[in-house]
């Protein structure tokens, strides 16, 4: 059996979903709309999480407690994309970073922004590991993470 | 960690891109491969354990049912498992549970994937959730990257140290590669090849970066019992390890890694390892990207916190190195996801029974398999010796 070229079928499968964000994360949405930033506090470990979670990952308590955090923060890491990926609607190039956000204990993952992303010493020249970012928030709020239009650095 | 149990036979496709076979005979190459290595026919096999990565990748759900016949599976009892990248690692654990209970004498551990067929990257972005981080997910390049920059600004290690050592594990192995029939990737490199090549997320560059491969390997476990009757040389599962954390990157420390590196302490002290850098004689570390790789050599005692650059830049990993880690060419010649956590296992049978061909480390006893899975989440390790 010699076969040139093999047949292949294409095939696609597209569904729509309606993904649910619950009571904590839909409260979470409504004050960011707000332009604040909610994190929640777990009874336990007193630690503040953003994205808020309705319970502590580590010790399985509710974490009911709310706490507005600040929209500054440091840069944690950071990482500058240039290759497009399937369905991803961030428009390449753009700076994808974990944010500590000032009385937060964990980190905050959004994009860098108001730099100069032409080329790639221009980036590393103005976005800093432990560097201070501040919220840039869009003027129309739909309660989504898109609220922020991105960090930008603080000069 | 309960009775007994040994790798007695194992098999692999040829990795690449297959498009020479539909599926589910990609599947069969390897577990007629096994079957042959461990010398036994399916009518000895009590149950099959299958893993893969989410159906998304080849858009075809519940693969345990698709796979059924390539299997041997119909008539028998079959499992599926999913940990995402640490599938392989996860299965395999299933294989032993499985032979160590007495429920079974022989279970045949089957991981696959055909990667050519799909978007693995996009499959990796639905792996972020839906509401926070996936708007700016740029799939495993992304994270691993994020990862391997924190873990450098923390351990205060200079870009151009990091940057070489990178280059240096890229070369060895692609290197390595060329000594194993099964790779997907089998070129040689260069130090400025790696460093020039195009940027995939900063400072990761391609040559930094595993293929897309269409693959799959099959293991054969067996209780201690029946090993010992029916195998001449048989790889003893001396240590076992799987942690997770945290789901939203961010929440763990990721320059440190936890479940890494816990995962390895309790694989390492079941197989009673002390000093693993001194007894380990070779390690199939799972390594998607070069720069990762130096983390779990730390996570995994080989060298102190944020010392792995200078480790790896005097060659204590390379071919003929104090630990050679990835004598097959690793994760980063060759992954066909669901399969490759299971490849790390069976390269590491095939070193410690002396049976690794050209990429065999010469005399190895004793070493270490690993995978790690989801947005960093999982990582799972496995001990293999040639004594009892």
């Amino acid at each position: 059996m010699s076969i040139e070229k093999y047949k292949i079928v294409e095939g696609q499968v597209k569904v729509t979903y309606e993904l649910a964000l619950g009571r904590t994360w839909s409260h979470f949405y409504d004050c960011f709309k707000e332009g604040k930033i909610m994190g929640t506090r777990c009874r336990k470990c007193s630690r503040v999480l953003v994205p808020p979670r309705s319970f502590c990952p580590r010790c399985f308590e509710d974490m009911d407690e709310w706490v507005e955090v600040s929209d500054e923060g440091i840069i944690e890491t950071w990482v500058y994309v240039n290759m497009p990926f399937f369905a991803q609607e961030t428009k390449i190039p753009f700076i994808s970073a974990q944010i500590r956000l000032d009385g937060c204990d964990s980190g905050f993952t959004h994009i860098v922004g108001g730099v100069d992303m032409s080329d790639l010493d221009k980036v590393r020249a103005a976005v800093k590991l432990g560097g201070r970012v501040k919220a840039v928030w869009s003027r129309e709020k739909k309660g989504s993470i898109r609220d922020i239009e991105y960090f930008e650095p603080v000069k | 960690m309960g009775k007994s149990v040994a790798i007695i036979g194992t098999g692999q496709t040829r990795h690449g891109r297959r498009q020479d076979v539909c599926y589910p005979d990609l599947v069969k190459e390897a577990v007629e491969a096994a079957l042959e290595d461990a010398g036994i026919t399916l009518k000895d096999v009590d149950g099959v354990v299958l893993g893969t990565m989410p159906s998304m990748m080849e858009g075809v759900s519940s693969t345990h049912f698709y796979f059924a016949e390539a299997m041997g599976s119909v008539g028998k009892p079959v499992l599926k498992v999913e940990t995402c990248g640490s599938t392989g690692q996860s299965i395999g654990h299933c294989g032993f549970f499985w032979a160590s209970s007495g429920m079974a004498d022989i279970v045949l551990v089957v991981g696959s994937e055909k990667m050519s067929e799909g978007d693995g990257q996009a499959t990796m972005n639905t792996v972020f959730d839906p509401f926070f981080q996936r708007t700016f997910a740029a799939g495993a390049p992304g994270v691993f990257t994020m990862q391997s920059m924190e873990w450098m600004y923390r351990f205060k290690i200079p870009e151009d140290k990091g940057r070489d050592a990178a280059a240096m594990i890229s070369v060895s192995n692609h290197d390595n590669a060329m000594d194993n029939p099964h790779a997907h990737i089998r070129t040689r490199v260069t130090m400025d090849d790696v460093k020039n090549a195009r940027i995939i997320t900063y400072p990761v560059r391609l040559l930094d970066v595993c293929p897309a491969s269409d693959g799959a390997c099959a293991v054969i476990f067996a209780s201690g019992d029946k090993a010992k009757k029916i195998c001449k040389k048989p790889a003893w599962i001396k240590g076992m390890g799987f942690r997770g954390e945290e789901f939203f990157y961010g929440e763990s420390d990721k320059a440190i890694w936890m479940s890494a590196t816990e995962a390895a302490k309790e694989a390492y002290s079941q197989a009673g390892i002390k000093d693993p850098l001194k007894e380990l004689d070779v390690a199939e570390v799972y390594n998607p990207f070069t720069y990762q790789e130096m983390i779990f050599y730390e996570c995994f005692g080989f060298c102190p916190r944020g010392k792995a650059p200078d480790y790896v830049l005097k060659g204590t990993f390379k071919k003929g190195g104090r630990l050679p880690c990835g004598p097959s060419g690793g994760t980063l010649c060759t992954n066909p996801i669901g399969a490759t956590g299971l490849i790390r296992m069976a390269e590491a049978a095939l070193q410690v029974t002396g049976k690794a061909g050209a990429r065999q480390v010469e005399g190895a006893k004793l070493a270490l398999s690993h995978a790690m899975g989801g947005v960093d989440q999982f990582n799972g390790v496995t001990i293999l010796g040639s004594e009892q």
